[in-house]
């Protein structure tokens, strides 16, 4: 068998490539059922699928850095002319890093805590035979930071991991993938980690880094929007397939499969209005399942009706702020303000959303609400009840009236308990009904969140995410409070789940009257959620207005720089 | 089917698959056809399949009899009829595994000695389970000073070596040599590695936004501790108990073979080592049957540790 191939006129073509990972059974899943594509020099492609298509794994096969237990069953990768699917592992060592770069997904893991960034740049400059003896090494070194983007390079090579941020730890990593001047750079997911603004900033350098050196670039994520943003193709996977692929701005267009219809319906940055509550009773489980009900741009379009402006408010906040000490080496301590004389109220019925990047302070004015903490100073209402002194009985009739739901659906449902249990464990604290009552409790909250009443007597690991934050929102709607505090309760979701949470939160709100503070840093699923926007910069409100007027006629610069981050926001879909 | 976006027909560069070959899935819909799981059915299923644990599992279940009723297993009393004219005799006809020094039968005394061993083991895993668990649970979930003050005193006894300490205690109360004292003597110093286990694991648990939730539901603190911390952080607890056992079994016959353990009166495989190794050359079989009763109780406790870790570990389980 040759390993040349003359018809190949491509930079890299992947024919019918399939991928099987092995079972603990002992059985095989296909994670690629034949995938086929093509990259030209210089070309930048991006695949987009949800958890589970395979886009990962089909970098990973491209680069056989497959994990221990998948395995190429069949096809081939052609990259130069040659079949990387049966190159031996000298030959991939020799491809990988000088002719194909690959930037990880995680910058926070990637990184080799115990050596300097200097060390690990230099030694991907060594193995890469970039240059030779010590000064030239780090000469080179300097330089691929440099060309990342961090200028004082020089300087920052003898720091470790721990001292960059994000963004700059990621800048390392494109930096040591760029270093050898490859053909064809694989970046899997390389800004999911980041805040918008950083990650605008890394891609813009990114697109101009690979545009000089005309490196051909494969971009894996799971937004669509930032890959039509990014990439001139665009590829849509689904369940180990290619769905459909083509120029970017044609494919968001003229979508011709189901399922990029269905993704583009359901991807926030696209929509433009809030989603309405569908009606005042309770949604059938069969119309969740459905494709109309998760279409997002259908429901935005219906007319935006504004309420709850003359309602009495629901939670009002003023001047609050929290301080924390932070320590300073032995004793010594520093105070940090986290929150910064917050105001604002919320009207009741209405959804106010908290948009702020990582270290806004908008998930300690959460768990102040939430009397998780105490506040420095500052006072806060719910109902129009001071809080701070709350003790005993009043305390958990204010647990009774506001209820959170948390981030991480892993971590919020404790794993030995079943669902029932976990949903039914608030109406035991609070001595609400007997049993029977609570049981039949337990069986109209599935009912509301769309969950199969069987799954009571399941465990939380049987679950997929968007149903574990189901069963999340169930036990914060136990007891009947008026407030549900959502601390990026979607953020960790695909967009279709994500579509689907958003539109049971919208009914919920419609048909019980609740109220929602609506924490998160993505501003393009506010504008599908929130009635009111408050901006957090820095643990202050930096701008409050009504969502329209907040994404029409946005007042800050910083609320401008956020809203020019949303990838995809400038794109027409012709509608 | 095409709906209203998709209506114009693609271009020659767009690619779109048969809808038929790619049919489109209900999105996240339940799936309810395997049976319920947790971390402990996992284990149990994962347990269930281990020849290790099974072996383990009957050997000890065997010792544990011999333990309760001894007299099922050797009718004649360990020292009734020990006859000097026997020492160090070898095997006869009643007595398969030949007599002691003092003429005693070894298959009795093995026997008999069960229960020491094994009491003394169980004592000690009470006694560092309870300190363990109650230390490390209140220092990893309160931290702060509690944390201070526990963990430093668990250092202070970490640091001492618990043999050397049982050496010690059981030198000082020479008069009170018994089952209870040496197992204090053992306990007091072990119970430090189980602490620390449960604490890094209680640190673990405690962040978890279930733990959060549980608050803002309105549960109590020390409740919150009790019904959710604690049972998702007591897995390791039970693998380091398992070692614990072993290492008292350990403890007890060297404290009983220096000299500083049990009296010679109480029946005890380390007082018979002790005694057998003076004619180790020309009769080695006084020390072997002893030896041999306490290797294969120790190494079935292990076997049985090790399996359980495989089983509650996770990570372990995914690695193989």
């Amino acid at each position: 068998m040759t390993t040349t191939n003359p018809i190949s006129q491509h930079l890299l073509e992947v024919r019918d490539l399939k991928v099987g990972f092995r079972t603990q059974g002992g059985g095989e899943v296909q994670a690629l059922k034949g995938v086929s594509f093509t990259i030209d020099p210089g070309e930048t492609v991006a695949i987009v699928g949800e958890s589970g298509s395979g886009k990962s794994t089909t970098a990973a096969a491209i680069i056989n850095l497959l994990p221990g237990s998948g395995k190429i069953t069949g096809g081939e990768v052609y990259f130069e002319g040659k079949d990387l699917a049966k190159a031996s592992r000298h030959e991939m060592e020799q491809l990988r890093g000088k002719r194909i770069g690959f930037v990880p997904q995680d910058p926070m893991s990637n990184l080799n805590p115990v050596w300097s960034v200097g060390f690990q740049v230099e030694e991907a400059v060594k193995a890469n035979g970039l240059a030779t003896g010590r000064r030239d090494i780090r000469a080179k070194a300097i330089q691929v930071l440099q060309q990342a983007g961090l200028g004082d390079a020089d300087k920052r090579l003898r720091q470790f991991p721990h001292q960059f941020s994000g963004g700059m730890r990621q800048r390392v990593l494109i930096g040591i993938g760029l270093a050898a001047s490859p053909a064809l750079l694989i970046a899997d997911e390389p800004t999911s980690a980041l805040d918008v603004t950083v990650q605008r900033r890394i891609l813009d350098h990114l697109e101009s880094l690979t545009e000089n050196a005309g490196t051909a670039l494969l971009f894996i994520t799971h937004d669509l929007g930032l890959a039509a943003e990014r990439a001139s193709k665009l590829i849509v996977m689904y369940q180990g397939r290619i769905v459909e692929a083509g120029p970017s701005v044609e494919l968001l267009r003229n979508p011709q499969h189901p399922y990029t219809q269905r993704l583009i319906a359901a991807a926030p940055s696209l929509a433009s209005r809030r989603i309405q509550a569908s009606g005042t009773k309770a949604v059938p489980v069969s119309s969740l399942a459905g494709v109309e009900e998760v279409d997002l741009l259908a429901a935005a379009s219906e007319v935006a009706e504004h309420r709850g402006t003359t309602a009495a408010p629901a939670i009002v906040v003023e001047d609050l702020t929290k301080v924390f000490r932070i320590r300073r080496g032995g004793l010594k301590t520093e105070p940090f303000t986290a929150v910064d004389k917050v105001s604002f109220s919320i009207p009741k019925g209405t959804t106010t959303a908290l948009v702020g990047e990582s270290g806004s302070g908008k998930s300690t004015v959460a768990r102040l609400l939430l009397k998780l903490e105490e506040p420095t100073s500052g006072s806060i209402s719910i109902g129009g009840k001071r809080i701070e002194s709350l003790k005993g009985r009043e305390m958990l009739g204010l647990r009774r009236q506001m209820q959170p739901v948390f981030q991480d659906p892993y971590g919020s449902l404790d794993p030995l308990n079943n669902i029932g249990n976990t949903i039914a464990e608030p109406l035991r604290v609070h001595n609400v009904g007997d049993r029977g009552s609570r049981r039949d409790r337990v069986n109209e909250l599935l009912d509301q969140v769309a969950l199969p009443r069987a799954v009571a007597a399941r465990f939380p690991n049987e679950l997929s995410g968007g149903q574990r934050q189901r069963v999340a929102i169930a036990r914060a709607l136990a007891l009947k409070p008026d407030i549900v505090i959502l601390d990026e309760a979607v953020s960790a979701l695909d967009v279709l789940v994500q579509a689907q949470i958003l539109r049971l939160l919208a009914d919920l709100q419609g048909e019980l009257d609740l109220t929602y503070l609506f924490i998160t840093h993505d501003l393009a699923v506010v504008r599908v959620i929130a009635d009111n926007v408050a901006v957090m910069q820095k643990g202050r409100i930096v701008e409050t207005a009504r969502t329209d007027e907040v994404f029409d006629s946005p007042k800050e610069q910083y609320t401008r720089d956020l809203l020019d981050a949303i990838p995809g926001a400038g794109i027409q879909l012709g509608l | 089917m095409p709906s209203e976006r998709g209506a114009s027909a693609p271009t020659p560069d767009h690619f779109v698959a048969d809808v038929e070959e790619t049919p489109l899935a209900d999105i996240d819909t339940v799936r309810l056809d395997d049976r319920p799981s947790n971390l402990w059915i996992d284990a149990w299923r994962d347990l269930r399949k281990r020849p290790i644990f099974w072996i383990s599992a009957v050997v000890l279940l065997f010792i544990v009899v011999v333990a309760l009723l001894p007299n099922l297993f050797a009718s004649a009393p360990p020292n009734s009829d020990c006859q000097l004219s026997n020492s160090n005799g070898g095997p006869s006809a009643g007595h398969p595994l030949g007599y002691t020094l003092q003429g005693c039968d070894i298959y009795s005394r093995v026997v008999h000695g069960t229960s020491t061993s094994l009491s003394v083991g169980v004592v000690v895993i009470i006694l560092t389970t309870v300190l363990g668990v109650v230390f490390g649970a209140l220092a990893g979930y309160y931290g702060g000073w509690v944390d201070a003050i526990l963990s430093r005193a668990g250092d202070i006894f970490f640091s001492i070596p618990y043999i050397l300490a049982a050496v010690v205690i059981m030198s000082v109360l020479s008069e009170y040599r018994n089952v209870f004292v040496i197992s204090l003597a053992i306990g007091l110093f072990s119970w430090p590695s189980t602490a620390r286990v449960l604490r890094a694991e209680v640190l673990r648990v405690k962040n978890s936004d279930f733990v959060t939730a549980s608050t803002a539901i309105g549960i109590s603190r020390f409740k919150i501790l009790l019904q959710h911390v604690l049972p998702n952080a007591i897995a390791p607890v039970i693998v380091v108990t398992t070692i614990s056992l072993a290492a008292a079994i350990t403890a007890e016959a060297t404290l009983s073979y220096l000299g500083v353990g049990l009296p010679g009166s109480t029946m005890s495989w380390g007082n018979d080592i002790s005694q057998g190794q003076r004619d180790l050359r020309s009769h080695p079989l006084p020390l072997v049957w002893p030896s041999l009763a306490l290797v294969i109780t120790v190494l079935s406790v292990i076997l049985l540790g090790e399996a359980l870790r495989n089983a509650l570990d996770p990570r372990a389980r995914a690695s193989r």
